[in-house]
């Protein structure tokens, strides 16, 4: 035991005395879940719009009036002539032109239709169709708004509501993948390089000949980043229910218990790495291009899983990421317990088993 | 016997690391494995330690077989291979403490046996393994192999790309380190390390050429050598090695290390057919043989 702490020790002098790799590791969890909350999002606001007014009436002023008054867009400038668009786009600063056509009032009082043209940068093409929506929306509000006392014949009102993100905040979806992306990361990669670090640099060399057990090493190895990883977990959750409001609907105690057991086995994971690995750049390697783009491709965190095509739908159920984003999110936004996630929670713990079985078949106990 | 291999054979893929390798090792006994890079010695090494499984042949350290007995060994020998093994982001002292307590030891327990060799390092306790210099590297990886009183050393080339003095200092500590009834197995691609060691096993291409006190080799060497200089080396050699009665021609420092073949030698000969193709300056003396000079001639 006094050989186990020992080695314990020398793994957190490790650690501690890599200043750049620890800096990366509790600084990037933070640094993520802020750019996915604050700036990678798919919400808009503030969209720089200008608006070319060809016939200047009361209805014109009124929609504009509303567009500006939204904080979705800011009205920087008003055109005077239909010439000037091309050189605004290219400009890039702004992101969409709205042309009322001359008398526009006029036409819609006596004609019973009055045309908007809207002109979007679709450059960035997902911006653009918001845009689209939410002016297209202001504008219908405004016709409805005068027509209140004119009844239609018929009329479809679809009342909808978002459940379990009535704000639809993009956050909430970043923060389940976000974790689950540095906890794979941490635990993975980081336990995989540290274990081949060792091969590299001839160090197991000693340590095999030594009366330190093959398992020892291994769980040695793994302490260390269990705890850091937790550690990450933490303030990732605690960043998102502070800053961006993201409610802990189910139980904070099997919150906690899920991510232990994704973090043991994203270790187990790592281990296995190792053994297949015989350098540092090796393990990373298999560690980013095996672990971190499947991640975020296929387990669900972008990209939703049932459009992909059949064949991807397949691949992603071998994602151990895919079963943890869906019981975060479980826990987090509906508030659901282990009745509804015991599925999602033997699959990791199968995984788990699975892989530190293979590990411990395929660990050398000499050099090969 | 301390160290017992017999008709050890070990090959990688298309190399035949090791050819049917026997020898033993007396306890108390320095036991050099001298051969060039490449001469299976570090293959040699790992089987011991048990880090690698031999294709034939059977081993044991300190009577303990190399694969039945593998925990009993990995928990008694002390090894220092080949490439500088030591966590170079600790500190000197660090090291020290986690090796001892890997093998459930302390430095203060065994701190006599390391004490002439941490003595010079000490001074540097605190800095980095990775700030040290080459030859105190390996004083410090000495003294993490020896924390754990153990029976056998296993050195593999522990003073290569060391500077000569400190060559010389770690040789002297190898020798108090005997006579405090140490077996130590260390291998060395310099010869005039062989001439230290108690006896020595030549070695190349895996296999061994022959095994002996130093002196014995060299005194079995059967022809006299010659130290042969002259203004032109690189024309010199080609022209010994048509000389009609050469037997072995080879560089050797400043000199080129001469043997003929024939009884009638004559130094005065070999002069004269130099001089009349070029050179000059040349200088022929006889010199007693090395333990190089007995490799050359048992490698050919």
């Amino acid at each position: 035991m006094k050989k186990f702490i020992g080695f314990i020790k020398k793994e957190f002098y490790h650690i501690f005395r890599d200043r750049r790799s620890l800096f990366i590791l509790f600084g990037m969890p933070i640094a993520q879940i802020m750019l996915f909350g604050f700036a990678i999002t798919n919400e808009i606001n503030n969209v720089n719009v200008v608006v070319l007014d060809l016939s200047k009436d009361v209805s014109t002023n009124t929609i504009v009036n509303k567009i500006s008054a939204s904080s979705y867009f800011t009205v920087t400038q008003l055109l005077e002539s239909q010439n000037e668009v091309e050189s605004i786009f290219k400009k890039g600063k702004v992101k969409a032109v709205i042309v009322f056509e001359k008398d526009f009032d006029q036409q819609m009082r006596n004609a019973g239709i009055a045309k908007i043209q809207l002109l979007t940068d679709a450059t960035d093409p997902n911006t653009a169709n918001t845009i689209n929506n939410y002016i297209t929306s202001i504008t219908q509000n405004y016709a409805k708004e005068i027509n209140q006392d004119i009844q239609l014949p018929f009329q479809i009102v679809p009342e909808s509501r978002m459940v379990f993100n009535p704000e639809i905040k993009s956050v909430f979806m970043f923060v389940p993948g976000v974790m689950t992306i540095i906890l794979m990361l941490v635990s993975a990669m980081m336990t995989s390089i540290s274990i081949t670090k060792e091969k590299e640099l001839g160090t197991m060399e000693i340590l095999l000949v030594s009366p330190l057990k093959p398992y020892q090493v291994i769980i040695g190895k793994v302490i260390p980043y269990v705890f850091l990883s937790i550690i990450n977990a933490l303030v990732i959750i605690l960043l998102s229910i502070f800053i961006f409001k993201m409610p802990v609907q189910g139980s904070f105690f099997l919150l906690g218990l899920e991510s232990v057991l994704f973090i043991i086995t994203s270790l187990s994971l790592g281990i296995l790495i190792s053994t297949m690995s015989k350098t540092q750049q090796t393990a990373m390697m298999i560690s980013l291009m095996g672990l971190m783009l499947p991640v975020i491709l296929l387990s669900g965190f972008i990209f939703p899983i049932n459009s992909m095509p059949l064949p991807l739908q397949v691949i992603s159920n071998i994602i151990p990421a895919k079963w943890f984003i869906i019981i975060i999110k479980g826990v987090m936004l509906k508030g659901v317990g282990l009745l509804y996630l015991w599925k999602e929670t033997l699959i990791l713990l199968g995984m788990t088993v699975f892989f530190i079985l293979l590990s411990i078949r395929k660990y050398k106990i000499r050099l090969e | 016997m301390s160290i017992s291999v017999r008709n050890i054979s070990k090959s990688f893929k298309k190399v035949q690391a090791l050819d049917q390798i026997s020898f033993e090792v007396a306890q108390g006994e320095l036991f050099g494995l001298i051969g060039p890079d490449g001469a299976g010695k570090t293959t040699l090494f790992r089987i011991l330690t048990t880090l690698l499984v031999a294709d034939e042949g059977s081993a044991s350290v300190f009577g303990f077989d190399v694969i039945d007995g593998m925990n009993d060994i990995r928990n008694s020998v002390g090894y220092m291979p080949g490439k500088f093994s030591l966590y170079q982001d600790l500190t000197v002292e660090e090291n020290l403490t986690f090796f001892a307590t890997i093998f459930d030891t302390t430095v203060a327990e065994n701190y006599h046996l390391i004490e002439d060799i941490y003595v010079q390092i000490e001074p540097f306790k605190n800095r980095r393994a990775g700030a040290l210099s080459g030859g105190m590297k390996q004083k410090l990886a000495l003294c993490c192999a020896l924390i754990h009183q153990p029976k056998v050393l296993f050195l593999d080339e522990p003073t290569t790309g060391v500077d000569p003095v400190s060559r010389k200092e770690f040789w002297e500590m190898l020798k108090r380190l005997q006579q405090k009834g140490i077996t130590i197995l260390v291998s060395t691609p310099y010869m005039d390390e062989a001439a230290l060691c108690d006896r020595i096993a030549l070695i190349q291409d895996g296999k061994i050429l022959d095994i002996n006190s130093p002196e014995e080799i060299v005194a079995k060497h059967q022809h006299v050598i010659y130290d042969v200089k002259a203004s032109n080396p690189h024309q010199l050699i080609s022209l010994l090695k048509a000389y009609p009665t050469a037997h072995s021609v080879y560089p050797f420092g400043e000199y080129v290390h001469y043997t003929d073949q024939s009884g009638e030698f004559k130094q005065e000969d070999l002069h004269a057919y130099l001089a009349h193709n070029g050179l000059k300056e040349i200088v022929i003396q006889p010199t007693p043989a090395t333990i190089e000079d007995a490799f050359m001639e048992l490698a050919n």
